[in-house]
């Protein structure tokens, strides 16, 4: 599983006196989904077009799939590589499958088998029409069955499931699920947080242009240590004393009548929930709620603009 | 190579897609059928060779038209694929940036060179069988223009390949495209022509105006076509120049081809050098 893709070693890119990104080590593996999530403007596209060689570095190094990828003689080795840019945009006389297979001629993959790949991303009945008369989310499918082209070793996807519907959302990351798991590295760049909260196997978060942290979630969760809220479902008005049980390990908060929240660090749930678990009475239902990706990155930005 | 091939092709494609080829040929034609019967008009039947007149007025009409057609189609070519976001996705292919800026001038070149052929082949193919085909030289000399026509088509396409490479957005590669047709196929000529008329041979001597004309790819072509063939040369008015005026035609073409070349080379090495 240890053999790495992409490697960023302390790179840095300018633009004049503009820093778009900074000081950024980051590796990727072989059979790694990873997610990278910042705002507008955090560098993540700046990430992604250094792998892809369409900039170069003004400090560090970049290697992708061994080579520099701004370097002459990794053209070749781009047939490795699927990209879907921000705003996908394609010629509009063209039509959908005369565009695919105008790539796959590229990548030198057979022009055989694409109308399965179009279908795959729910283009088979538009598949011989202009892509002019694409809506957004047809354009999208189509960027993604062209990424897809020739089972990629690298995939670096820039906000791919803006102009999905949820049930094409979920078919991609079913696809993006399968080509991990055949060993292809996944890079997602995205604003819809609670989506990859799911399926990337690690987070990086981006702000303005640094690396701010970067690990799984739970890596991420022992980070900040938000707190854990813990919802009990108690028989009605049971439970006065929860605070002199819990003995200052979380707070207590009745919701309602037979609700209690109670909120504690993330390294103390295991003993709260043991307490819990020992009470006399019986708890109906526990529910506990670790904090989404949503919050561990608003903190992130929170710790990095302190105002 | 195959790389280049498959890039040219697909500007083929587009190029017939959104009725390019069409159009220019259309034109073309239209143009050089119009100019070889009506244009015989004025020599009536005093034994003057239609179609060597046709060639110095088909050849005086290039002039202006296909510098104009060859930098509206190529003046895009990059800038436009840069601002719609496409050239991006390309350039993650495995393809050299070489590569792109010579596929797509190939392309847009084979259009061109499509429509100038066919439009001019059909006006020179209707004398003929009309029966004012004329003797071998005004054949040659017909043949000739057809080629060096496609070469002119060429240099103006590299021209807007570099102008489309050093252009940050479609309004100034307009901008430059408009401004390379005016000054090389109009004010050029208009300037030159007052320095001489001002200069009464002080300085300009004929190896300088020679050399002046040699750097301008329009008077390349129309050195070629207006002097080379001894016919042609006498029923341009342009005897008189080419009595002083010794350049081969095989240099005028070396010319011409360099023009094809040094700007198509100059839009490569800025192209791999550009960021995105």
């Amino acid at each position: 599983m240890a053999e790495t893709t992409v490697t960023l070693a302390g790179v840095a890119k300018r633009y004049g006196a503009l820093t778009a990104v900074a000081g950024v080590d980051l590796s990727l593996e072989k059979g790694e989904c990873i997610a990278l999530v910042g705002h507008n403007g955090a560098g993540k596209s700046t990430l992604i077009k250094l792998m892809l060689g369409l900039i170069r570095p003004s400090e560090g190094a970049v290697r992708v799939l061994g080579e520099d990828p701004a370097a002459n003689r990794a053209v070749r080795g781009r047939a490795g590589i699927g990209f879907l840019p921000e705003n996908v945009a394609f010629p509009s006389a063209m039509t959908g499958v005369e565009l695919l297979s105008f790539y796959a001629r590229l990548k030198s993959e057979p022009t055989t088998g694409l109308k399965d790949l179009l279908a795959r991303v729910g283009l088979a009945e538009a598949a011989g029409r202009r892509v002019g008369t694409y809506s957004k989310g047809m354009r999208q499918r189509l960027g993604l069955a062209q990424a897809l082209l020739g089972a990629p070793r690298v995939l670096l996807l820039d906000e791919p499931t803006s102009g999905l519907d949820p049930e094409l959302r979920r078919q991609f990351y079913d696809i993006i699920r399968t080509l991990r798991d055949d060993g292809a590295t996944v890079l997602l760049s995205s604003h819809a947080l609670t989506e990859l909260e799911e399926r990337a196997d690690r987070v990086v978060v981006m702000n303005r242009g640094r690396m701010v942290a970067g690990g799984t979630m739970a890596e991420l969760r022992g980070l900040v240590d938000l707190p854990v809220r813990i919802l009990l479902r108690v028989p009605d008005n049971t439970y006065p004393g929860l605070p002199e049980i819990l003995g200052g390990l979380g707070t207590t908060q009745r919701i309602n009548g037979h609700i209690i929240e109670i909120t504690c660090h993330h390294h103390d749930k295991m003993a709260v929930l043991r307490r819990i678990i020992d009470l006399p009475l019986a708890v109906e239902d526990v529910e506990i709620m670790l904090p989404t990706l949503d919050e561990l990155y608003a903190t992130f930005m929170k710790r990095e603009s302190p105002r | 190579m195959i790389t280049v091939l498959i890039l040219a092709a697909n500007e083929i494609r587009s190029g017939l897609r959104n009725r390019w080829v069409v159009a220019t040929t259309l034109l073309m034609a239209a143009l050089a059928l119009t100019l070889a019967f009506l244009g015989s008009a004025p020599t009536g039947n005093v034994g003057v060779d239609a179609l060597a007149v046709t060639v110095v007025s088909l050849s005086s009409l290039t002039i202006f038209l296909l510098p104009l057609i060859a930098l509206l189609l190529s003046y895009d070519a990059v800038v436009g694929e840069v601002e719609r976001g496409t050239l991006i996705l390309l350039l993650s292919y495995p393809v050299g940036r070489g590569q792109v800026v010579l596929g797509k001038f190939l392309g847009h070149t084979a259009i061109l060179g499509f429509a100038t052929v066919l439009g001019y082949g059909v006006a020179g193919l209707a004398l003929v069988a009309g029966g004012e085909g004329g003797d071998a030289g005004a054949r040659a000399a017909f043949l000739a223009m057809i080629g060096s026509s496609v070469l002119l088509g060429a240099a103006f396409t590299a021209l807007g390949y570099l102008i489309s490479v050093v252009s940050r957005d479609r309004g100034t590669a307009a901008g430059l495209a408009i401004g390379a047709w005016l000054g090389l196929v109009l004010l050029y000529d208009m300037g030159l022509l007052g320095a001489l008329v001002a200069d009464h041979g002080r300085f300009l001597s004929v190896p300088v105006v020679n050399a002046l004309l040699l750097i301008n790819p329009t008077d390349v072509y129309r050195l070629f076509n207006l002097s080379g063939f001894s016919d042609v040369g006498r029923f341009a008015g342009m005897a008189g120049l080419t009595g002083q005026l010794q350049t081969s035609p095989a240099l005028l073409l070396a010319v011409l081809a360099g023009w094809v070349v040094v700007p198509l080379l100059a839009a490569t090495l800025l192209f791999q050098r550009r960021q995105f």
